[in-house]
């Protein structure tokens, strides 16, 4: 049966969770006034929303296995980002 | 549908997984865009507004750390109790089932707490607020409230799976159930990885 693939990508869980948790709190000494005013606001946007992306990378493609699942499932969690950016798109010039 | 192994067999060619996982994709795709939007409409506004306050100073950025850590954590127990259903390790299953629902429930205590802190310590309202934009209290109670109700939904939902799973014995056959609110309870973390990032840090 398809799923049962999983069994033979055992994905170390552990360490997993020690890079969301190293990824966070470079997020929050990047994002706390104490040291985010020192530096530009654009490199601080930049620094953070990357950030952020690769936890949220690493939530969906390890703890939710979409690296080990059908592809079409990555293809059905993708949808919504495209969508999202084209609101923002559709919707920027109205203001 | 006579068969109950491990793992649901595919009714059809079309979906090689469970309907039932497939059916959560598709949820959670349509979740993910009511996130998206509102996520993209405090983008917008903020954006277009020359009063914005800086999140970080207004409200606090303590408390919603250890916040992201703790759903970290969860999501961590959350695999861990796929991991041990896989194996049909029960005692495993439970820990770390209850881990995960503790975590829930401990993050939603947090939230009313730093909501009434909000309301009533630092006056910051659905419509007005001592911080400059009236919008910054309209859109932080919005996300935050709608990630809120993620969280408690959760909850609920992998009470009801874990009470769904003992009935069966907590035998290998529950994977599929697990998996789904698995996938639920990742979302919800994965969502307020962002909302951290947007609302609070930036």
């Amino acid at each position: 049966m398809a799923t049962e693939s999983h069994d033979d990508h055992q994905v170390n869980y552990i360490s997993i969770f020690w890079w969301l948790l190293a990824l966070t709190i470079l997020e929050v000494f990047a994002g706390m006034p104490e040291t985010s005013l020192q530096y530009p606001q654009a490199l601080k946007g930049f620094l953070l929303v990357g950030m952020a992306l690769i936890k949220a990378a690493l939530v969906a493609l390890y703890f939710m296995h979409l690296r080990f699942d059908r592809k079409a499932l990555s293809f059905i969690a993708f949808i919504p980002l495209v969508l999202c950016v084209y609101v923002v798109l559709m919707v920027m010039p109205d203001f | 549908m006579s068969q109950t192994a491990a793992v649901e067999a595919a009714e059809t060619p079309l979906t090689p997984e469970s309907w039932g996982k497939t059916g959560m994709w598709l949820f959670l795709s349509g979740d993910a865009m009511s996130f998206g939007t509102l996520l993209a409409g405090y983008a917008i506004m903020r954006a277009n507004s020359t009063n914005w306050p800086n999140p970080s100073e207004a409200l606090g950025i303590s408390l919603t750390a250890f916040m992201t850590f703790l759903l970290i954590c969860s999501s961590l127990s959350m695999v861990k109790a796929l991991d041990a259903i896989k194996h049909g390790e029960k005692e495993k299953f439970k820990k770390f089932m209850l881990m995960t629902i503790g975590g829930g429930i401990i993050f939603v205590g947090l939230q009313a707490y730093e909501w009434n802190h909000l309301i009533h310590g630092a006056n910051l309202g659905l419509t007005e607020n001592p911080f400059g934009a009236p919008l910054f209290g309209t859109t932080f109670y919005m996300i935050t409230g709608f990630h809120g109700l993620h969280v408690t939904g959760g909850v609920i939902y992998l009470t009801c799976v874990l009470i769904a799973a003992g009935k069966r014995g907590y035998t290998t056959d529950c994977f599929n159930l697990v998996e789904n609110v698995g996938l639920y309870w990742h979302f919800v973390d994965l969502v307020w990885i962002l909302v951290f990032t947007f609302l609070y840090l930036l």
